[in-house]
């Protein structure tokens, strides 16, 4: 809550998860006098960085190289990352999850003491830094708790961001409701930076906490800032049917198998093989994200996954490992699965199944996190820089909220060495008495198109009626109604803002894809199955117009990897 | 004495009532174990004027030893001893918690600080009754 | 055939209105697989949408949806329908803390409280990043990992009577993590961390009830981390009486 500063800051971070708080720190480490703020609708050790269970990827051992976990990551970006941007990503990597141990992250360790490794999906060799399989939580602690140390942080917890501020095309702020007595109030920073995540809420079936629903990327798409490659979404492959609970890849890191309902381990049959009985760089089980999911939709093609209440699914089957091993290093996984499945994954296998998970888009920033609006600049999923491309390798996301969060804290702390009108626009929206839609409705229809058009195999038709069936859901937005008025803690209004962001966010995932006539990555067409360099080795870039978004485009950056064939 | 709690309007302060250990039965378990405390002092006071009474010759201390057979004070002890031995058990109980033991890098299983304190116990209370009853 | 269905009977709050909460029953379908938060959900989205809650993740680690359910302190995500049959389920704020409006209630305290005791890792001198990594055997980390587990639920105030009777006692989760970093072989803090768990509302407040380590949906025994700070603040205290030159921690 504002102190002496009253509602005025040097630098605003909206979003309290892993990219907020290192922006916010590395603010605060970058000179000691900023006023620094971090702004979120939850407490932050509430943020939903604190789900991630599988580890942190960086170049820890000699038998390594910067060179290779960039090719990696480029070859699964399926050449849509920009090169000179995941070298740097490469390249500062190690510094920033020492400096995370140096802050008590209780990283894994090996018998000498140094800090473990383990195999991940897309990755040739062993660089994944983890916390057993919490690393999400114990990351997402330790930066909240040291954020404390910093008396130049003032934090404003439940507070929700309604739109930027900005004068003669300078970001100067924000206006935002303060949840607990519904008072808006605008707060002035000199640079904002969005952290607010990503969007997986936008879907009916998601491993992303209720609270993901890409509050920032709208603010920053309604500002005119273009929202790129909004059209790539990580299905992640092993969730739980229902639910949508994750089940980490590192499961498979640490040799689960995959099997269809006849028991047999199919992927070797979409040329991820041979199978082996541990676990090989990049091949069976630890493929990348987007070829896996598509082999679970092409075996439930042919009629050999598992049919449930919820749907399809197959095995993820552990039992092989022991329970030794499975205690030591996943031991989250197995509380997870005896509590919402009822299943001990050391004596059955867990039934799993391709769930949204991440997206790769976001606002669009460039190397240092600054975007097209002065003032603004973005980190962490919310953002996109591209390091991620068509597809994001598992392990990278929390890298990259400790890279690009700091690298976008130290450009707006150096940017910066800038709400009664927005009050009465909420009041004449949602709390008016002749309004008819329920935000319960709406929001599942949204979640069904968006099932529907934009799921892991897509095509013209369907993604039609997508975008047709969001623009009606956003004129029955207009009538919603609301039957909280109150002031204190009305989470009902602060649900309509957020599916009337979710709505923003959908559309532009829609169109993107629909424009987008190829495959790459997790894009799949069934109407342009082939990836098409000459085309489409480019980011789209969503803008808003009244009529929805305006699809332009903007080339990769290459450096030193030419586009190749991509083949594991 | 702690400063007051500043309260906010608007908000509910709820009251803890003085009934709150009879609804659930680790807290009903923990005010036994804290009322042991009383009747083991009360025992104290006894046994310290048993104790007052030696010097002042063999009649003083026979006639207290008559007081002590009434039914009542007889009564008292039993109980006296019950919740006494219920303090001692529920506190060797919670030894394996508070103590922790390290036999190099590993830590001795907290079941078995618990059973070595009551091995000790029970020797310490055979010597003793040894001692006592030899005589 | 008709639905099965459960009632719960939740508190409602609201600040301006309501002198003190009320209860209110709600009747929502029974399926095996919910729990009370996807009751509340659906409260909420279908029959009536002031109700106010705080969640999340839904998978018992962001710490959003701690309640009181049938006067036991829960998280909603892992409060499984099926285990209540056949009803009527209570659904309350926690107890122990100030209620902002129906099951919503008000962490300032603890926030404080949080700060207070430095959880972070404090050393006279930092080690270069340049240099690489503290080490830290797996036996070390063992030492202090169970206390770092806590999600910041404070299910374990609301089941201690000492935070019901006392609010300005420091508390489990908060001890708990001062201990954690005390542990840590990496932190050199735990001088500084000391006025805080030695004052009278610290670690001396505690009678050892033990509510609070029955309560935590994580395992990471609070009573435990209270107590064995109290025996290392006492042992230090007798060893400065007796070696008043001598070096402690």
């Amino acid at each position: 809550m504002p102190g002496d500063d009253g509602y005025q800051h040097d630098l605003l971070v909206i979003g309290g998860g892993g990219a907020g708080l290192r922006a916010a720190i590395a603010a605060a480490e970058e000179s000691n006098r900023l006023s620094i703020a971090v702004l979120s609708k939850v407490y932050p050790m509430r943020s939903h960085t604190v789900s991630a269970e599988g580890g942190t990827a960086a170049v820890m051992r000699e038998n390594d190289s910067l060179d290779t976990h960039a090719k990696d990551t480029i070859f699964g970006s399926d050449f849509l990352a920009d090169q000179d941007v995941v070298e740097v990503f490469v390249k500062e990597a190690p510094g920033e999850v020492i400096q995370l141990e140096h802050w008590g992250c209780p990283w894994s360790r090996d018998p000498d003491g140094r800090v473990s490794v383990r195999p991940f999906g897309g990755m040739t060799v062993n660089r994944t830094l983890y916390a057993a399989d919490k690393t999400g939580f114990h990351m997402l602690h330790a930066l909240f708790q040291t954020s404390l140390k910093y008396e130049k942080i003032t934090r404003y917890d439940e507070w929700f961001a309604t739109s930027l501020l900005i004068e003669d095309g300078e970001v100067c702020g924000v206006t935002a409701l303060n949840l607990h007595d519904g008072q808006m109030r605008p707060i002035v920073a000199k640079a904002v930076i969005m952290c607010t995540g990503g969007a997986g809420r936008i879907f009916p079936f998601t491993t992303n906490a209720a609270i993901k629903t890409g509050d920032g990327m709208a603010l920053a798409y309604r500002a005119g800032v273009a929202l790129k490659d909004m059209e790539f979404v990580q299905y992640h492959p092993t969730g739980l049917p229902g639910t949508g609970i994750l089940i980490t890849e590192a499961a498979r890191g640490e040799g689960g198998h995959l099997k269809n309902k006849d028991g047999y381990r199919y992927l070797q049959d979409y040329g991820l093989g041979p199978p082996t009985d541990t676990p090989v760089h990049r091949k069976m089980e630890l493929g990348p994200r987007d070829i896996l999911s598509r082999c679970h939709i092409q075996e439930h093609q042919k009629g050999r996954t598992f049919e449930g209440p919820y749907g399809h699914y197959v095995h993820l089957d552990l039992r092989h490992l022991g329970e030794k091993l499975i205690d030591k290093n996943l031991p989250f996984v197995r509380e997870l699965a005896r509590n919402y499945v009822g299943i001990d994954p050391v004596h059955e296998p867990i039934p799993v199944r391709p769930v949204v998970h991440y997206m790769m888009g976001g606002i669009s920033t460039d190397i240092t996190g600054k975007t097209s609006l002065n003032g603004l600049y973005a980190a962490g999923e919310a953002a996109c820089v591209s390091i991620n491309g068509a597809n994001r390798l598992g392990s990278n996301s929390l890298t990259e909220l400790l890279v690009f969060g700091a690298r976008a804290g130290r450009a707006a702390a150096r940017h910066a060495q800038l709400a009664s009108d927005e009050r009465r626009r909420l009041d004449q929206r949602f709390l008016r008495a002749d309004g008819r839609e329920k935000i319960a409705d709406i929001r599942e229809e949204m979640q069904k198109a968006l099932e529907s058009g934009c799921g892991i195999y897509r095509d013209r038709a369907t993604m039609e009626g997508t975008c047709q069936t969001l623009r009606k859901l956003r004129e029955r937005f207009a009538h919603i109604s609301l039957a909280d008025k109150d002031a204190v803690f009305n989470t009902e209004l602060i649900a309509a803002l957020e599916l009337e962001c979710t709505l923003d966010v959908a559309e532009t995932v829609a169109r993107s894809a629909l424009a987008r006539e190829e495959s790459r990555g997790s894009h799949t067409r069934t109407d342009f199955p082939k990836r098409d360099d000459a085309q489409f080795l480019r980011h789209s870039l969503a803008y808003r117009t009244p009529d929805g978004p305006r699809i332009e485009y903007l080339p990769v950056t290459i450096t030193r990897w030419p586009p190749e064939e991509r083949k594991y | 004495m702690t400063v007051p709690r500043v309260e906010r309007p608007g908000l509910y302060y709820p009251k803890l009532p003085a009934t709150w250990w009879l609804w659930n039965a680790n807290y009903f378990r923990f005010m036994l174990r804290e009322l042991s405390s009383v009747f083991i002092a009360l025992f104290l006071v006894v046994f310290l004027v048993q104790l007052h009474r030696l010097p002042q010759g063999p009649g003083a201390y026979a006639a207290y030893l008559e007081t002590l057979r009434a039914p009542g004070w007889i009564i008292f002890h039993v109980v006296a001893l019950a919740f006494a031995l219920y303090h001692s058990v529920t506190w060797f109980n919670l030894t394996g918690v508070v103590q922790v033991v390290r036999l190099g890098e590993r830590q001795v299983p907290p079941r078995m600080v618990v059973a070595a304190s009551f091995a000790l116990w029970a020797v310490v209370s055979v010597v003793l009754l040894w001692f006592l009853l030899r005589g | 055939m008709t639905e099965e269905t459960m009632t719960l009977e939740v508190t409602r709050y609201r600040p301006g209105h309501d002198r003190e909460p009320r209860t209110e029953s709600f009747t929502v379908p029974y399926r095996k697989d919910w729990v009370v938060l996807d009751a509340l959900n659906h409260i909420k989205d279908r029959i009536d949408g002031t109700l106010s809650y705080r969640w999340s993740c839904r998978m018992g680690v962001c710490g959003s949806c701690g309640m009181m359910v049938n006067g036991v302190p829960k998280l909603t995500c892992a409060a499984f329908l099926r285990d209540y049959r056949p009803g009527p389920i209570r659904v309350g704020p926690l107890a122990n803390f100030p209620v902002i409006r129906d099951l919503v209630i008000a962490l300032d305290d603890f926030m404080e409280k949080l700060r207070r005791v430095k959880p972070w890792i404090i050393r006279a001198v930092e080690k270069p990043v340049a240099d690489g990594e503290y080490l830290q055997t797996p036996a070390q980390l063992d030492a202090y990992k169970q206390f770092s587990m806590c999600i910041n639920c404070m299910l374990c105030y609301a089941a201690c009577p000492v935070y019901g009777l006392e609010p300005a006692f420091v508390g489990p989760a908060a001890i708990a993590l001062a201990y954690r970093y005390n542990l840590d072989s990496r932190d050199e803090g735990y001088r500084l961390r000391e006025p805080v768990l030695s004052e009278a509302v610290g670690v001396w407040e505690c009678t050892f009830v033990g509510e609070c380590s029955v309560v935590c949906p994580k395992g990471v025994d609070p009573a435990a981390a209270i107590q064995r700070s109290k025996l290392a603040g006492a042992t230090d205290w007798l060893l400065s009486m007796i070696m008043p030159w001598g070096g402690r921690r």
